[in-house]
């Protein structure tokens, strides 16, 4: 074994068609540097061909690699495996909670993307006009050029994380939400309130702030579901008044 | 296919707080205690019943209620109207957008208050009444 190398066992997920699943052990060697997407792709590579993924960018940009590590979501392709075990120790991979699974760590998010789509999700949002309520970290210091990150990358790790999400399959979920409160914000199009006003939109949230904690892209979705609410009770109130119909 | 999708049968891995943040922890916290007070109120309108049926069964009742043990039973319901009604402040709080930001300091903040006040009604329950 290479010094500063370690051995680690990857305890994948694994479901085949209407086969019942079942966990299977690859034991490793690795570089703790290296990220738990390489070791998948190696057991891929060199273990099992039959293994099935989702990744496509390996730098957090696409969302595809969202899977559960150690029972916390986590971008795969940016999660060192220093920071999820110990030398000698174990990583359970699994596929996103809540939803369908089509083959071992894939995951079927066609619902998801729909629901996107409904909440006319924007693709790209300027940082200056991303609405959050605080000012994002500052660069690095380092006289490189940085771009700062705060688009919903559709990686689903906050559906995931929802336990509201993991008992109601017609919950509308902070992505959507999410997206919602970002692209009303920008237009103001009184339509989107309609649409999440009802039991499955903003208030199915039972403020767990799940989704915040596991978003790699700055979207905080648990504060645009409460910002949303804000904005649903004070149209209805306006609409009380006449001001607004 | 079928596994892995969500279904109203989960709902008791609500309770499960491995891996999870502090805002799940209050959500927990605000359905056992929503259980409990529940059930006290169930045993505290069969115990008004008692009233109905003249002072002597009254008074064993009230006897009952001084011991040690009833004594526990209703400290853990203060604590746990101090925990439900305090949380749901916060809840309240931050539907409306106010605090989302500092959730977590009003969990702890909110938490510790309910544990300062569940000692001082301990301490005047045992040791001065």
């Amino acid at each position: 074994m290479t010094e500063g190398h370690w051995h680690v066992t990857f305890c994948i997920y694994r479901k085949k068609g209407d086969q019942p699943p079942f966990y299977q052990d690859f034991p490793l060697e690795v570089d703790p540097d290296e990220y738990v997407l390489d070791g998948i792709e190696r057991i891929w590579a060199f273990h099992d061909r039959s293994l099935t993924f989702r990744h496509a960018c390996h730098h957090s940009t696409c969302g595809a690699c969202g899977m559960l590590v150690n029972g916390v979501e986590k971008l795969t392709c940016i999660t060192p495996i220093r920071a999820v075990t110990k030398n000698g120790g174990t990583i359970r991979v699994e596929p996103l909670r809540n939803f369908p699974v089509l083959s071992d760590l894939v995951v079927d998010m066609a619902e998801f993307y729909l629901r996107m789509e409904q909440a006319h999700a924007l693709q790209v949002v300027p940082v200056a006009q991303s609405t959050l309520p605080y000012e994002p970290p500052p660069f690095p210091d380092d006289g490189l050029p940085h771009q700062r990150l705060n688009d919903c990358i559709e990686c689903g790790m906050c559906v995931s994380a929802c336990p509201i999400a993991l008992t109601a399959s017609s919950y509308q979920g902070p992505a959507a939400l999410a997206a919602t409160q970002q692209t009303y914000s920008l237009t103001g199009e009184k339509s989107l309130l309609s649409l999440v006003d009802c039991a499955d939109g903003v208030w199915r949230c039972h403020s767990g702030f799940e989704c915040t904690a596991v978003c790699p892209s700055n979207v905080d979705p648990a504060w645009r579901i409460m910002e949303l609410r804000r904005q649903v009770i004070r149209h209805r109130i306006q609409r009380i008044f006449h001001q607004d119909r | 296919m079928k596994n892995n999708q969500p279904a109203p049968g989960k709902a008791l891995r609500w309770f499960d707080p491995r891996h999870r943040q502090p805002g799940t922890w209050a959500f927990i916290l605000n359905r056992i205690t929503a259980l409990g007070l529940t059930l006290y109120l169930a045993l505290h309108l069969i115990m008004l019943g008692k009233l109905a049926q003249g002072p002597d069964a009254y008074d064993t009742f009230i006897a009952l209620a001084k011991t040690p043990w009833i004594k526990v039973g209703e400290l853990l319901v203060i604590s746990a109207g101090l925990i439900h009604g305090l949380n749901g402040i916060r809840i309240a709080l931050t539907s409306f957008g106010i605090g989302v930001t500092v959730q977590r300091q009003l969990f702890w903040g909110f938490l510790t208050l309910a544990l300062l006040g569940t000692v001082i009604f301990g301490y005047f329950m045992f040791f001065v009444h």
